[in-house]
């Protein structure tokens, strides 16, 4: 019994080494978890529909994505990775030190991120510079002078008596996740902004003044998983949650989003760029490995094509917001001829 | 006298305390009863939760659609070969076919909501069925295709189509009047969901499936089970039978001790710099997942094997030396078979505790999106945890029953590896 369950054991580890090709079949993508729910969709089509095999997509988060796909070029490093932001000049020269030196930027739409609440409760109308009072850390004093103090507010009414005489308490992601620095970038300093005193700050003060959230329980980190978000909005009509658009478009039976400074998290108003809070979508591909792993130049047409990321493709079907129409034939015939990103 | 005195005074003080002593052995068994109880209603109201939101996903709901599948509606010549009819457009033709059931939809909007009925399974169901017989083009005939999961899930809830503002739902009044209609006719079936058990993962939650995952558990698990036990056991014989009590030993052994208790992500780290890094075998392969589940279950197999060695009596292995055996034959004649049940206990810990790990393998690239059913250990692959969890993060509703139904198939899988090893268990326990 032994002797035969060794046999078998030594048998598999030999025969799983060996046939440990350098030949890779399908493409190997990584990076963003916001891309991914819209790339998997693309991949999975790719793999249905053509002889090639479906791409495999890994949610590193869009920095780890960077970190794999400027490790260097060959079979066992990523051909794509997605990012919910543009790569850095860090990124690039890394990638550039790496001999990752002909890449092909793909921008492919926009993300919104919501801010909402049960739709058991009222919508909210706010303005981004309250929305920033009620969850800074510390927020300008309320007698006008021009200084910081920790911020006092409990109750939304008492940032602005329009608002709701309720306690503040909003869910939202943790630190590491890619949706909380984009809010905070966006909805946290456009509201902060508005305020001349904190604008002129020098580049470390007005981000610590900006982007540092309350830590006094207000502002609850609810985790990485937005639908879980979703479900404590359903149970707490009082609270407000923070998450991207393609949760809220799933769920709008459940909850409403926030109109804020005038515009909600619409598809119109997001698209047309009049909701402040959304944020590009990107791919990044590596044009050396085109030729090397097969069907690269497949998934990009594929990618590229109307009726994926078109205004009624099947990405705006998952919540993906379209880029206009002359941009993306633009950007269509830039990435088919494969043209190199060039960052300085 | 005295002494009689004295044992009246003891048996009064006994009797006195025994009251006390009885009522502190009740409190006890209490107190056990109500561990147990706790314990077992958690269970109950953990499996009880997983099973009613899972059941759900293992029904799918199907509509029946007449297509006309003309060459013209393809988009294709009158003898097409397989490319062009790789690229022909299948979903024209279930459009088309929606669009005669419903005339009455006219805007785009409508016709949107309409197209949204359907599951985009259908286009590749039709897609799989023209290219087995390209003959059928140009003829019409009646297909069960898969609906959305939308109106899969009221139609499997067995919502009342006829009270629609009942219904907790995103379908939109149009979508519900639809539906009712085609269930009047007759074009919905709930069946059994074969997709979820055939199928790899997908975002549509009405195609996704369990089975690339299971594969790649399985996969998983062959390379930690062939690699740890063998030389989890060969160490624990060593070490118990062979090895001279030295200082050396006794640094093993702590070690040992120690790696059991080291965090599993570490050896993820651990297979990343080293499996991956340096001896470059593929990411997200089982191949590197089992190799660093099975650094994982090594210590705590070698740990349970020790034990249940040392366990067998040294009677027996002085009368085998008695009747001339040798140290070899001592340990492979009786000492090993008489302690397999218990080193087979400790395998099948340390292999469900494998099963049920998701750290490690997030270092290793297996928490990733796999579409392709993996064919052999070098193929990318994902593991059951893994899914279960992807699938909670997926915004789409109808993924919560898939998550619960994954969790239920996790948890049947556990059940099956220990009831192989229960048997196992009895038939070397039989032998001696």
């Amino acid at each position: 019994m032994k002797n035969t369950l060794l046999l078998a054991g030594s048998a598999v580890i030999l025969s799983s080494v060996a046939s440990t090709a350098m030949a890779r079949e399908g493409i190997s993508i990584v990076g963003s978890s916001t891309v991914y729910p819209f790339a998997t969709v693309v991949a999975e089509r790719f793999g249905r529909t053509t002889d090639f095999a479906t791409p495999k997509i890994e949610a590193t988060g869009s920095g780890g994505g960077f970190k794999l796909f400027c490790s260097g070029i060959g079979v066992d490093t990523p051909d794509i990775t997605n990012a919910s932001r543009r790569m850095k000049l860090s990124e690039f020269e890394q990638c550039n030190e790496n001999g990752v030196t002909s890449i092909v930027e793909v921008l492919i739409g926009f993300d919104g991120i919501a801010f909402a609440n049960s739709v058991e409760a009222d919508q909210l109308d706010i303005k981004m510079a309250d929305l920033y009072m009620a969850l800074a850390k510390s927020v300008p004093n309320p007698d006008g002078s021009e200084e910081l103090i920790d911020n006092p507010y409990t109750k939304w009414s008492d940032i602005n008596p329009d608002l709701p005489a309720i306690d503040i308490e909003v869910l939202g992601p943790p630190p590491t996740s890619g949706t909380r620095d984009a809010f905070v970038e966006l909805a946290m300093e456009g509201g902060c902004d508005t305020f001349e005193f904190i604008a002129n700050l020098d580049k470390e003060a007005h981000k610590a003044a900006c982007h540092t959230l309350r830590e006094d329980g207000a502002y609850v980190e609810a985790g990485e998983n937005d639908n879980l978000i979703v479900q404590k909005l359903e149970a707490n009509s009082d609270a407000f949650g923070i998450f991207g658009y393609s949760f809220l478009e799933q769920n709008d039976d459940k909850v409403q989003s926030s109109i804020i400074d005038g515009h909600e998290a619409e598809f119109e108003q997001i698209a047309s760029g009049e909701y402040g809070i959304s944020r590009p979508l990107y791919f990044y591909v590596k044009a050396q490995h085109v030729g090397t792993v097969p069907g690269i130049a497949e998934y990009l047409a594929e990618f590229t094509d109307e009726r994926t990321w078109g205004d009624d493709g099947y990405l705006v079907d998952k919540g993906m917001i379209p880029l206009p129409e002359d941009e993306r034939a633009e950007l269509a015939a830039q990435v088919a001829s494969l043209q190199s990103l060039e960052l300085n | 006298m005295s002494a009689d005195k004295s044992i009246t005074d003891t048996t009064t003080l006994v009797r006195r305390s025994l009251a006390k002593r009885h009522a502190a052995e009740k409190r006890f068994r209490a107190y056990g009863i109500f561990a147990i109880v706790a314990s077992l209603s958690f269970l109950v109201i953990l499996l009880v939760s997983i099973i009613s939101k899972g059941l759900p996903a293992f029904k799918a709901t199907y509509v029946n659609l007449d297509i006309n599948l003309s060459a013209e509606a393809l988009g294709v010549s009158e003898s097409p070969d397989r490319t062009e009819l790789r690229s022909a457009s299948y979903n024209t033709v279930i459009r088309e076919s929606l669009r005669e059931l419903f005339p009455e939809a006219s805007s785009r909007r409508e016709k949107k909501d309409l197209y949204a009925l359907v599951s985009n399974g259908a286009e590749y169901d039709l897609f799989d069925l023209v290219i087995e017989n390209p003959e059928i083009i140009g003829t019409t005939f009646s297909l069960w295709v898969l609906a959305d999961d939308e109106m899969g899930s009221v139609i499997k809830n067995g919502d009342d189509l006829t009270n629609p503002e009942n219904i907790v739902t995103r379908m939109n009044e149009n979508q519900l009047s639809w539906a009712k209609k085609l269930q009047d006719d007759g074009r919905l079936d709930v069946r059994f969901n074969t997709a979820f058990f055939e199928n790899g993962d997908s975002r549509e939650p009405e195609l996704a499936g369990i089975k690339a995952a299971l594969i790649g558990s399985a996969f998983t698990l062959l390379i930690t089970f062939s690699l740890s036990f063998p030389i989890a056991v060969a160490a624990a014989i060593y070490l118990e039978e062979f090895a001279p009590q030295n200082r050396w030993t006794d640094v093993v052994e702590v070690n040992i001790n120690n790696l059991a208790a080291v965090p599993s992500i570490v050896f993820g780290l651990l297979g990343l710099a080293v499996f991956i890094n340096y001896f470059h075998l593929p990411r997200s392969a089982p191949v590197v997942g089992g190799i660093v589940l099975s650094l994982m279950t090594l210590p705590t197999i070698i740990i349970s094997s020790r034990a249940a060695l040392k366990a067998v009596p040294p009677s027996i292995r002085e009368a085998a030396r008695g009747l001339g055996a040798s140290d070899l034959q001592v340990v492979t004649h009786h000492v090993l078979p008489l302690a397999m049940p218990g080193i087979l206990t400790g395998t099948i810990i340390g292999l469900a505790q494998a099963l049920g790990e998701t750290a490690p393998l997030l270092m290793i690239g297996m928490v990733a999106f796999i579409v392709d059913i993996p064919q052999s250990v070098t193929d990318s692959a994902t593991v059951l945890p893994v899914q279960v969890f992807l699938w909670a993060d997926s915004p789409e509703r109808a993924f919560v029953e898939k998550t619960s139904a994954a969790i239920m198939v996790l948890l049947a899988f556990l059940v099956a590896m220990n009831a192989v090893a229960v048997f196992l268990r009895k038939r070397f326990e039989r032998r001696w």
